[in-house]
């Protein structure tokens, strides 16, 4: 599942506890207190996991994790 | 009137022991740091050993988001630097934050970093060099992390020159503070170059030992069989204070920074000035900013760090400075044991000389099998010895001809 992997690549990147709540509806850096250089390095490991182009016009325009995922599904 | 600068803290991290009490005791001891890499493979190299630290919980000091954010040389001074604050009993929010301050030494930087970030950029191209590349290799970015980790608002930055940068940074805090642009100064250095790169380079210059065989007897400072040094990694760092700030507040006090002093050898980028003319100008010159003669210095914290030609040319520095003195002077090398630990040997061995005047005893340098008959000081081989240690004085010498030399001194208030 997209979102699992996601939350688990955050979850690792960002140093959080497992169990710590990540939803769709998360925003990086309001919710979970990523800096803009945490951001870049989670679209890196997004991109290497699933094999994937991320933009840079794409990446500025995620509000939240829920955003990723669904670009991730639909360039996968 | 000069303000007076004491030693209220320390931390250290090394391949002998981490903390101070596990640090000194090992030294006190004659326990050898030294065995075969593990950090990576070594087995094509010529040396295959190393002073690596295998043993230390950082997660005590540091989080993990933090961690993933620093190379190994940072790791060392965070953790080493709250060992001290911890050691000097300091709470930042009872004193003025402005007025500490951190100076390191550091030689490499993230070497380590450096090189995974260049095997992504060979392997998947620019894009996928991690945004952290920079702020993690930065050899100041130590300074930096500790002044956030600490809340030191203070003077900062980093000291590099070579094996002799945490000597160096020691000086500068004194200066801070003597200067009054500090009360407090969190000092010293670390490095973390035990990496492939790292050990190829100094391996291909010669400079270090290939007794694979044997790893715990290859650094053998003065000794006549000495090959080469043995590369060490790991953090110390010494809470430097005014004498009445500490005071004040009740810190308790090891012992006083009384003088530095420094020279360069204007000679070779590797090879000392003959004679060690120039490591010699540098001992003078801490002597003269200590305002002592040579007579009362008792013991001799060496670089020593068991190459043919160091070994050779610090002792003849020595006795040009302390003429017949220099046969009443103990002489160790640290080094001897922890192996080198190049941008954070002098605060280790700051270290050394802080607790040899707060305890009287000296260590050994261990592995003195066969003394260089060239070399007839006494330099304490393989067994530790109690001694009154009034003035201590450590030396470093950095590749560039960096000396660097500061003058430990028995706190009597």
């Amino acid at each position: 599942m997209t979102f699992d992997k996601v939350k688990a690549i955050i979850i690792d990147q960002l140093g959080l506890d497992a169990d710590r709540e990540i939803l769709p509806t998360t925003s990086l850096v309001k919710d979970l207190e990523a800096d803009s250089l945490d951001a870049v390095e989670i679209i890196m490991a997004i991109e290497d996991d699933f094999d994937v182009e991320i933009p840079d016009e794409s990446a500025e325009g995620f509000q939240n994790i829920g955003d990723i995922c669904a670009f991730v599904d639909a360039n996968k | 009137m000069k303000r007076r600068v004491v030693v209220t803290g320390m931390g250290a991290i090394t391949p002998i022991g981490s903390g101070k009490e596990a640090f000194w005791n090992a030294l006190k001891e004659g326990k050898s740091g030294i065995g075969p890499i593990t950090h990576f493979d070594a087995s094509e190299y010529a040396t295959q050993i190393a002073g690596e630290v295998n043993d230390f919980d950082f997660e005590q000091y540091i989080g993990k988001k933090e961690m993933k954010r620093m190379d190994r040389f940072t790791h060392f001074a965070v953790a080493a630097a709250k060992m001290a604050v911890e050691d000097a009993k300091l709470n930042v929010e009872e004193i003025d934050a402005n007025l500490f301050g951190v100076i390191l030494g550091c030689g490499i930087g993230g070497i380590g970093t450096l090189e995974k970030e260049h095997e992504k950029l060979l392997n998947k191209g620019p894009r996928r060099v991690s945004p952290f590349l920079i702020p993690m290799m930065i050899s100041n970015i130590g300074s930096g992390y500790v002044s956030m980790q600490l809340g030191a608002k203070g003077p900062n930055t980093t000291v590099v020159t070579a094996c002799a940068s945490a000597t160096n940074a020691i000086g500068d805090a004194f200066h801070a503070i003597q200067r009054g642009d500090a009360n407090v100064m969190a000092t010293g250095g670390s490095e973390a170059s035990i990496t492939p790169t790292g050990i190829a380079g100094f391996c291909t210059m010669k400079a270090m030992s290939t007794r694979n065989d044997s790893p715990q007897t290859a650094s053998r400072p003065f000794d006549v069989d000495r090959d080469g040094f043995v590369m060490g990694e790991g953090g110390g760092i010494l809470i430097l204070e005014e004498l009445e700030h500490a005071k004040k507040r009740g810190a308790h006090i090891y012992a006083e920074v009384a003088g530095f002093g420094m020279s360069a050898d204007a000679y070779h980028i590797t090879s000392p000035a003959p004679g060690g003319e120039g490591g010699a100008r540098a001992i003078s010159a801490a002597l003269r900013s200590a305002g002592i003669k040579p007579e009362q210095v008792d013991y001799y914290n060496a670089h020593g760090t068991s190459t043919p030609y160091n070994d050779k040319f610090e002792t003849m520095a020595v006795k040009s400075v302390f003429g017949d003195h220099a046969y009443n002077l103990v002489i160790n090398s640290t080094k001897s044991m922890t192996g080198h630990l190049l941008g954070a040997a002098g605060a280790v061995e700051a270290i050394a000389c802080v607790m040899s005047c707060y305890e009287d005893f000296v260590h050994p340098t261990i592995n003195i099998e066969n003394q260089d008959p060239e070399l007839d000081l006494d330099y304490v081989p393989n067994v530790g010895k109690a001694k009154v240690v009034n003035y201590a004085v450590s030396n470093s010498l950095g590749f560039g001809g960096h000396n660097a030399t500061v003058v430990i001194k028995k706190f009597v208030d």
